[in-house]
């Protein structure tokens, strides 16, 4: 049986399936990002003092036991990853897939640099016992940025994909491979979203 | 020109404008650290935090998400979150205030 509109767009909604699935997908993951980011919001507004007193030490600012260079270093990683994805996707545009194992790579490697930065991160706080069950603050911010790390786990999982095995449909399908990758961007590119908003909000305020 | 030719000169197009968005990207996330290292307070804080991700965040969604090229049903499911999104903070916000209000009698 062939699946109907992979390539073609459905003529009710202008768009091929793929593409309505992925961002229904990306409006369930705005929610829950969303009831996260309100736990935040209402934590922080219910308390005295943000972050406030971790293992007797009085913090005033979040900057204080975050290390914002690192996560500025992460932001343009992040940044650099969604670049080097839309020029993946628009190397197949162009006929060019050469090219396109070269964005795809540097991809899948920068989302590997931003979790090993990640990873050096947590390791700092686990060393000084900063652990999610001390304080609501370090709860927070160890959801929030797991959750945001997983996604990148999977992101790199399906960029890998795409990448290696996956890429052999560039010979029998070359616009279906397209689109493929134009939706893995869409993901992508929403996980970049979140961090742009998780950055300030959690190291920076 | 062949359609071919056409769509690979469009995507030409695009690639300099992606590399303007990555340029313009990469300056917004400066400021906004050089806004966070001011210490200003929290309103005007947040606000700058928000509005500087806020342009960034528009910046991805309509170049690298395609959204300023797409078509009407995206931008209407685009719309439609964000908007699930806002009601979500209004409940809550309101369910909080109310359970603040039940304590301290105000």
């Amino acid at each position: 049986m062939q699946i109907p509109y992979t390539v073609a767009p459905r003529p009710d909604t202008g768009v091929y399936n793929a593409k309505i699935g992925v961002w229904l997908f990306l409006a369930s993951e705005v929610m829950l990002f969303g009831g996260l980011f309100s736990a935040y919001i209402f934590l922080r507004v219910g308390a005295p003092a943000w972050p406030g007193e971790i293992h007797g030490v009085m913090y005033a600012r979040a900057s204080e036991i975050l290390n914002v260079p690192l996560a500025t270093l992460n932001t343009m990683i992040l940044i650099g990853s969604s670049v080097t994805m839309v020029m993946s996707w628009a190397s197949l545009a162009m006929d060019r897939f050469d090219r396109y194992k070269l964005y795809m790579g540097a991809t899948i490697l920068l989302g590997f640099a931003f979790l090993v930065v990640k990873a050096f991160e947590y390791g700092t706080k686990f060393e000084h016992g900063l652990l999610p069950a001390e304080h609501n603050f370090l709860a927070i911010y160890f959801v929030l940025t797991g959750l945001h790390g997983l996604h990148v786990i999977g992101g790199i999982i399906v960029n890998a994909y795409f990448w290696g095995p996956g890429a052999k449909m560039w010979k029998t399908n070359p616009k279906q491979f397209t689109n493929r990758i134009e939706i893995a961007g869409l993901y992508w590119h929403f996980v970049d979203l979140v961090w742009i908003f998780l950055f300030p909000t959690i190291y920076l305020l | 020109m062949s359609d071919a030719a056409h769509n690979i000169e469009e995507v030409k197009k695009h690639v300099r404008v992606y590399i303007s968005v990555f340029a313009a990207l990469a300056i917004l996330t400066v400021v906004t650290v050089g806004v966070g290292y001011l210490h200003l307070p929290i309103l005007p804080a947040l606000i700058a935090a928000l509005v500087i991700a806020s342009i960034k965040a528009g910046l991805v969604a309509a170049y690298f998400m395609h959204l300023v090229s797409e078509e009407r049903v995206i931008r209407l499911l685009v719309w439609m979150s964000l908007g699930l999104l806002v009601f979500m903070f209004t409940i809550l916000s309101v369910y909080y205030y109310d359970q603040v209000g039940a304590v301290t009698g105000l």
